[in-house]
Parts: structure tokens; C-alpha cells; sequence
């Protein structure tokens, strides 16, 4: 049998105040898709970081092919000379380049010295043909949606002449096809004899393409296993170290038909916005969770956006409680709604502050000016550091040194603080574990029964089929239409959202 | 439903010959390409305004023309220096005061030492190399903000002048006033003025080395991997280190090479001011700066276009020949047009950022 491509021999890892890795071992061998699996913060970016020299490590060695002597990483750069390609959770690419920039930079087609941007133009579209992605390559990325840049991303780890190719949550924000787009290709370079580190939160996606799992639990090593030996609950179990209630519990006990009595809180009538969401109607009542399901782009945000004055709408009326107030995000959040975004790197969390300081923060500026007191902004930090077990040194830690799935959590807990009566949630649970995917399912359905009322926006019919009690369905910005109580199942939702004439 | 769904929704396109015009430009100038475009666009509406407001006056003339290239050499270079420190993220606030010392040593060490011109430039080309090199040591390897290093740079340097001589000198040394007075005739483009003689456009050779100065840094800028680094780096620094480059090492160069351009800049500008004193140049790197953001570079990072800001410096030129054409207008009308003019661009910036985040 051939050497394995990478074997990793008692890594430890430490930052300040965290034990991120503990003498752990892993092995790729070539011709493998190997998912690396566990809960926020359970170290799986870490390991993959240490492995490709972006972070540095202090005891254990990382041995190549069949060497014997062990080697370092002191750059990323230097694993790409190594044949070790990485593709990181938040898509990392300069979206002031150009597609083929982005694609070459750094090792360009040169002719007598000077870059030869036609040629580069030529390789960048046969490198995305060759998975399958049509684009105009000379544009600048920026213009491209989040799916097509991660795509791009992945083109450019493979087209780097990889021998190992890791993929940190690459497909948290793609849609179904282009999962399967990527899937293909993951095969195809697994023939090839590529070796591929794969990390996800998506159970299903980890049975479908992997050969082996590796378990990551508080930075210790759970165990190795075979796909094929590791059933799903006990897959889970290794992750969160305990068995684990199904999620089917959670349910939405009946879905509170409560509303319909009494005004609602949201009450939008042909709203739409000229070159977004095409005009559109929905209620939503006190107790209630509201689902938007649709593909990736078909509208959800741009719906939720138009409600909380993000995007100024120039038809239709919206009603609150009854009242019409100014359509501006800082209204908005007077009249006692929160708005929780997707793309938590643009839009989310300010990198520098502290977890506490991003949590107080949309309550801070929904008071005013009179700054909280200390005392106060540790209560409510701590309080919602403890009620989504967010995974922190101390609450004083800058957000950018949390775990990915651990920012997340840490703008959810930011628009709970502010109590809101309307809450919108876009993609909460994106690059959330299993464990606490449930917790913030459970905490939904909870506060919606203490009467909030709550819009989800998911790209999971299954988690929204839990949580929700109606679902409106988005197609090409159109709010083709709307399910709930008995209508209400996976593939109901999926026969909307392709189209009348689907025969699903 | 089979194709995967790429990027932004194809909008009704514009019939007719004016969407045609316009799709056209606009491929040819996406984006951040198109600030380029509108500053040209921009300085050609004034510089043909002008023309026929002050027809009387030999605007028009190749002469006229020339005279702002002539007075302006150096702050050609300094803003195509600038515009590649303002992509790589960064800002170099120094240049204006280097621009003094180099003119006072050149100034004292030729007239008061005796030292000959070619040692005295290529001595200040060595100094300016240094100096970036120590500035972009410490912005590079110390993440030590652009902002505060350039800041202390701008003082030593200012202090530097000082030191050497705190009286004004003037430039008589023979060679290097040959090169301050070589002209370039042209042939044509000239006007007869009112005693009846012909008035034969020419350039200064300074002109001739910063135009071609500013080919190079654009060359670099377009058509080498570094340049492209550059604009990586800019662009998002931590994604450009995660891609594979050495940002500390091509910052480190970004600084670097703008001292060489500085030192450049600030030869060419004493070919032009013949002398060294100690408030030369004051406010020097604000023209540079306001040049690279006329032309569309953005003080985040990432965007600019060394073409950009030569015509950058052009309007601001034109501005200031308006107003002396004018003849009654107050000197300060030229700062507040400018400053009329920046604040449009900057606004034209966000316009853009803002339609671009919406096509998302
Ligand atoms: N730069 C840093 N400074 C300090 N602590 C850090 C830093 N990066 C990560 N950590 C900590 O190390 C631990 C492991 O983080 P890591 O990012 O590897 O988690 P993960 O398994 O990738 O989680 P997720 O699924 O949320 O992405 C976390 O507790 C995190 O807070
Ligand atoms: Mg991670």
C-alpha cells in the first residue's frame, strides 16, 4: 500500500486561555475524502491551520508522504509548495481582483517577465468550465454571489497542482445543485489520487461523499472511523460526548394557529423594492415562527431586508402592531424588531471588539446615547454566553479569536439581547453543530411562546419543517406562495420552489 | 434550473445606439476602471470650457497645455508613488517633506561642497530608497500604522532640512541647470503673442522623465507580479496571506520603491524650483493625495489607477489656471474647487460601492 499523503503525530496547540488542540493524531491517506468532525470550537480549523502553517504549534510533528523527518509549515505559502491546497471556512479571495486574478495571482502566465493577462484569461476559463462554472472571468469577483466566489476558491486550491486539498465548511452557502457540483468534483479528484480533508456541519454531506471520519471533541481526539462503521447517533455521540436526544423532539407543538386573532405584528401589503423582491404579501402573528424557503438568491433576505427598512421599499404598505412607522433599519428597531443577518464576516461582528461588547452592541444603540453600565452589559453577556454555550475564553475575548460557528452564535445572542416582539433570523444555524443547532431551534419555538414572533430564513427545509409553523416559498424574487399546518412537509415545500409545472 | 446560478441577474439591457455606447464602456471600463474614466472624461470637459471661455488668452495653445506639465513634474511622479501606497492599503504622508530635503541637499552640497550633480542625484535616488526601506520596515514587519510611521517620517525629514541648512539656497551649478532649462521644441501647436513673435510650444526634459517615470510605475502596476500583489494586498490582506503571497514583503517593497519615486519626484520637482528651503513643498502630499483620489484610487485599499491620477493632477492644474486666467478670482477659489471636486468624487465612489453591493 502506497505511503498516507499526511500523517499529523500529537499536535498541541495552545492560545491564550484556550487548549485549542491536544496531542492529536490524523492521517490522510491518498485517493480519501477524510471529514473532520465536532462541535464549535472543538479545534477542526485549527488543526487544519497548523497543518498548512497559517497558525504555528508547539509540540508533535507533521510527517509527509513517506518521509521519515518530520516537516514544518511556517506559511501557507510554504504548504502550497508542499502540494497542500486549503480552502477556509469564510471564502478568502480579493474581490477587487478579477476572477482570473484571483485564480493566478501570485503564480500569473508571464511572458518575457510580464504577466500575460489574455493568457490568464484562457487557463481562468478553462479552469471553470473544468468544474462546471460558467462566468465572465475578466469581471471582478465581488460581483459574483457568495456560492460562485466559493467555487472560485475551490478552483484555485485545485488548479494549484494540490495533493492534499482541505475544505473548511465550503458548502455553508451553497445550494443544493452546486453541493452536488462540488460533490462530483471531489470524487473526480479523489480518482485522481487527491487526498481531501473535508470539514462540515452537515451530517447527510458527510455520508454521501466520505471514506472516513475523524472526531474532534474539546480539542482532544475522539477517534477514526470508517464511514461505514460509524452509524449517525453514534457519529453524534463522539461529537457532543453524550448521547443525544433527537432533534425530532423539538417539534413545534401544533403550530400556533393563535395568530389570525388580533392584528398582526407584521402586516406587509405589496411591499417590494424596484430591482429586488417583486411585490409581496405577509402576516405574521404574535407566537408565531414564519419560514422562508427558497434556493440560494430567490429572494428570503432581500424579504427580510425589505421589512426592516435595509432595503428602502417603493411599493406597498407595511404595518407594525398596527402603527406605520419610518422605513429605516434604526425605526425599525424602535418599533421593536431585530434583524439577525447572513454573511456574519461583511455584516456581522466587528472583528476587534470584545464577544461582550458585540453582544451589547444593537441594544446599546437601541437605547441611545446613555451608555449601559458595566455591570449591566456583563449580566446580559453572560447570560446569553451561557444560554447558547457560546465557546469563549472569557466574554472579554476580541470575537475574532472565537471559532467560526462560536461568531455566529454570538450575533444570534446580540439581537436576542434586544428583546425583541419581531425577531428575523437569516441563516442562524449556518456553520452551527448539530448540539447547539437544536438548542437555538428549541430557544425559537420557546420565545415564540412567550410571544415573539419570528421570521427564519433557512436553506435546511428540515430544520424549518421544526421550528416553523408556515412557510412562504421564494422563487426568483417572487413569493410564489405560502404552506402550513397538514401542507406543510419537505417535499411539498421542494414541489413549490421548483415550480408549479415540477412533477415532484 | 440546470446551470448553476451565477452572480447577478441579467438586467433588461438598453436599446439603441446610446446603450450600445454604454455597454461598450461599460466592458471596457468595469467598475473602478470607470473612475478612471470619468476623471479624463471630467478634465477634458473643464480643459475645453476653458478654451472657449479664455479663446482670447491661447488656452487652447499647445503652450498653455505644456506650461502644466512644465510646473508639475515632480507631483506627477509623487502621485503615481502615492496611488500605489494608497492600493496596497497603506498612505505615505513623508513625501512632501522628503520632497524638501532632497531639494536642500541637493542645493547645499552642490553649491556650499561642491559635489557634482550626477553624485548629488544619485546620493539622493540612495537616501529616498532608504528611507522607504525604514518606513516600510517598520509598517511592514512592526504593523506599525502607515499613518503614524509617515507621520514621524514627515517630521524627520522636515527636520532633516533643517539641519542642513535653515537659510535658502539657490541651484547655479552648470550641469544641473542645463538639465533644469533643457527644453524639448515641438513643432507645431504654438501662437504668435501680441508683440508678433511665435510662440513655439515646448517641453522641459523633467517632463519627459516623469511621464516616462509614470509608464514604469504603471507597467509594474498592470504587467508584474508585484504590482498585482500590490492590489491583492489592498484588496484584502488577510485573504491575499491566505492565497499564498508575501504581504509583509511586498508592502515592504510598496514603501520601499515610493521612497525611490519620492527621491525621483523630488528631483524633478528641484529641476523645476531650482533651490532648497525649508517649508519647500508644504502640503506637497496632500496635492499627491487629493491627485490618486481624483483618479479614482480609494483611501481603503485595493482600487486606483496610476493613469487615474496623473489626470488627477491635470484637474487639479486646470483649477488653478482657471483661476489665474481669471485674473480677479481670489487664490483661495482654486482650494475650494478642489475640494468641491474631491468631495464629488468621493461621493461618485460610494454611488458605486452602493449600486455594486445592491447588484450582489
Ligand atoms: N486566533 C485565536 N486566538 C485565540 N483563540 C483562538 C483563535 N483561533 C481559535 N481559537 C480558539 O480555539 C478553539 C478552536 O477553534 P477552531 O476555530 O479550531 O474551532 P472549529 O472546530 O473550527 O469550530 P467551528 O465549527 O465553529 O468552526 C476555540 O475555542 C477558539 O476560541
Ligand atoms: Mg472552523
Amino acid at each position: 500500500m502506497a505511503d498516507p499523503l499526511i500523517r499529523m503525530r500529537g499536535i498541541t496547540k495552545n492560545f491564550p486561555g484556550v487548549l485549542a488542540l491536544d496531542d492529536v493524531d490524523f492521517t490522510l491517506w491518498p485517493g480519501e475524502i477524510h471529514a473532520l468532525m465536532g462541535e464549535n470550537g472543538a479545534g477542526k480549523s485549527t488543526l487544519v491551520k497548523v497543518l498548512t502553517g497559517a497558525e504555528a504549534f508547539e509540540t508533535g510533528a507533521i510527517y509527509l508522504g513517506g518521509a521519515a523527518k518530520p516537516v514544518i509549515n511556517h506559511s501557507p505559502q510554504e504548504a502550497q509548495g508542499r502540494g497542500i491546497s486549503t480552502v477556509y471556512q469564510e471564502v478568502n479571495l480579493c474581490g477587487n481582483l478579477t476572477v482570473a486574478e484571483n485564480l493566478f495571482v501570485g503564480r500569473q502566465p508571464r511572458r518575457a517577465g510580464f504577466v500575460n493577462w489574455r493568457e490568464m484569461n484562457r487557463r481562468a476559463r478553462q479552469v471553470m468550465e473544468g468544474i462546471g462554472v460558467d462566468i465572465d472571468v475578466g469581471k471582478p469577483l465581488e460581483g459574483y454571489s457568495i456560492a460562485v466566489q466559493q467555487m472560485v476558491a475551490i478552483a484555485r486550491a485545485i488548479d494549484i497542482s494540490a495533493t492534499v486539498l482541505i475544505l473548511d465548511e465550503p458548502t455553508s452557502s451553497l445550494n443544493d445543485q452546486e453541493v452536488a457540483k462540488l460533490f462530483d468534483l471531489m470524487r473526480r479528484l479523489k480518482a485522481d489520487g487527491l487526498g481531501i480533508i473535508f470539514i462540515t456541519h452537515f451530517l447527510e454531506q458527510v455520508y454521501e461523499v466520505c471514506d472516513k471520519i475523524t472526531v474532534l471533541r474539546n480539542g482532544r481526539l475522539v477517534g477514526e472511523y470508517a464511514v461505514e462503521t460509524l452509524s449517525r447517533t453514534d457519529l453524534v455521540a463522539a461529537m457532543l460526548g453524550r448521547a443525544f436526544d433527537d432533534l425530532a423532539a423539538i417539534q413545534h407543538k401544533a403550530a400556533p394557529v393563535t395568530g389570525e386573532s388580533g392584528t398582526p405584528v407584521i402586516a406587509a401589503r405589496g411591499l417590494g423594492v424596484r430591482g429586488g423582491v417583486k411585490p409581496f404579501d405577509l402576516d405574521i402573528y404574535e407566537g408565531e415562527v414564519v419560514g422562508l424557503a427558497g434556493l440560494l438568491g430567490s429572494g428570503r433576505t432581500e424579504v427580510a431586508r425589505a421589512i426592516y427598512g435595509a432595503d428602502t421599499a417603493d411599493q406597498g404598505t407595511l404595518d407594525v402592531k398596527g402603527a406605520r412607522p419610518k422605513h429605516h433599519p434604526i425605526d425599525s428597531m424602535r418599533a421593536g424588531m431585530a434583524f439577525c443577518p447572513e454573511s456574519r464576516k461583511d455584516e456581522g461582528c466587528l472583528q476587534d471588539l470584545s464577544v461582550r461588547e458585540n453582544i451589547i452592541l444593537a441594544e446599546q444603540s437601541k437605547r441611545g446615547m446613555r451608555l449601559m453600565s458595566r455591570s449591566e452589559q456583563e449580566k446580559i453577556a453572560d447570560e446569553y454566553i451561557r444560554l447558547l454555550q457560546i465557546k469563549t475564553a472569557s466574554m472579554e475575548t476580541p470575537i475574532k479569536q472565537l471559532s467560526g460557528g462560536n461568531q455566529q452564535k454570538v450575533i444570534v445572542a446580540r439581537w436576542l439581547a434586544t428583546h425583541p416582539d419581531f425577531l428575523i433570523l437569516d441563516e442562524p444555524t449556518r456553520g452551527i453543530d448539530v448540539g447547539t443547532k437544536a438548542e437555538i431551534q428549541k430557544l425559537c419555538v420557546r420565545l415564540a411562546d412567550d410571544g415573539m414572533a419570528i421570521l427564519f430564513i433557512s436553506s435546511e427545509i428540515d430544520e424549518m419543517l421544526r421550528t416553523c409553523g408556515r412557510i412562504g416559498v421564494m422563487r426568483d424574487l417572487h413569493k410564489v406562495g405560502e404552506l402550513a399546518g397538514d401542507e406543510l412537509s419537505s417535499s411539498a415545500i421542494m414541489a413549490k420552489i421548483a415550480g408549479g409545472e415540477a412533477d415532484e | 434550473m440546470s446551470a448553476v446560478d451565477v452572480g447577478r441577474p441579467g438586467r433588461p439591457s438598453r436599446p439603441g445606439l446610446l446603450g450600445g455606447i454604454w455597454r461598450g464602456l461599460r466592458a471596457r471600463f468595469y467598475g473602478n476602471n470607470f473612475l478612471v474614466l470619468i476623471t479624463i472624461v471630467l478634465f477634458a470637459a473643464m480643459y475645453i470650457v476653458g478654451i472657449f471661455i479664455y479663446r482670447d488668452k491661447n488656452f487652447g495653445s499647445l503652450n498653455s497645455f505644456f506650461d502644466m506639465l512644465n510646473s508639475n513634474p515632480g507631483l506627477i511622479v509623487i502621485a503615481a508613488g502615492m496611488t500605489m501606497v494608497l492600493v496596497s492599503g497603506g498612505i505615505d504622508i513623508s513625501v512632501g517633506s522628503q520632497v524638501a530635503m532632497y531639494c536642500m541637499m541637493l542645493a547645499y552640497f552642490m553649491e556650499h561642497k561642491g559635489v557634482s550633480a550626477a553624485t548629488m542625484i544619485v546620493v539622493v535616488l540612495v537616501t529616498g530608497i532608504v528611507f522607504g526601506l525604514v518606513q516600510g520596515v517598520l509598517v511592514a514587519y512592526f504593523r506599525i500604522q502607515p499613518f503614524i510611521v509617515t507621520l514621524a517620517g514627515m517630521f524627520f525629514a522636515r527636520g532633516m532640512t533643517a539641519m542642513i541648512s535653515p537659510q535658502t539656497i539657490d541651484i547655479t551649478n552648470r550641469d544641473f541647470m542645463g538639465l533644469a532649462t533643457k527644453r524639448i521644441y515641438f513643432p507645431f501647436g504654438g501662437y504668435t503673442n501680441a508683440a508678433g513673435v511665435y510662440q513655439r510650444p515646448f517641453i522641459y526634459l523633467s517632463v519627459v522623465l516623469a511621464v516616462f517615470a509614470l509608464l514604469v510605475v504603471f507597467t509594474i502596476m498592470t504587467w508584474t507580479k508585484f504590482g498585482r500583489n500590490v492590489y491583492a494586498v489592498g484588496g484584502g490582506e488577510q485573504s491575499a496571506l491566505l492565497m499564498g503571497l508575501n504581504t509583509r514583503r511586498t508592502k515592504l517593497t510598496v514603501y520601499t520603491f515610493n521612497g525611490l519615486l519620492t527621491a525621483f519626484g523630488g528631483f524633478l520637482f528641484c529641476l523645476f524650483s531650482t533651490g532648497g528651503a525649508v517649508e519647500k513643498a508644504q502640503g506637497f502630499e496632500m496635492q499627491a493625495i487629493a491627485s490618486s483620489v481624483i483618479g479614482g484610487a480609494l483611501l481603503t485599499g485595493g482600487v486606483g489607477n496610476v493613469i487615474g491620477s496623473f489626470f488627477g493632477v491635470l484637474v487639479q492644474t486646470t483649477i488653478t489656471k482657471f483661476i489665474n486666467f481669471n485674473g480677479t478670482l481670489a487664490n483661495g477659489w482654486s482650494s475650494i474647487v478642489l475640494a468641491a471636486i474631491m468631495s464629488f468624487f468621493i461621493i461618485l465612489q460610494s454611488v458605486f460601492a452602493y449600486v455594486r453591493n445592491k447588484r450582489r
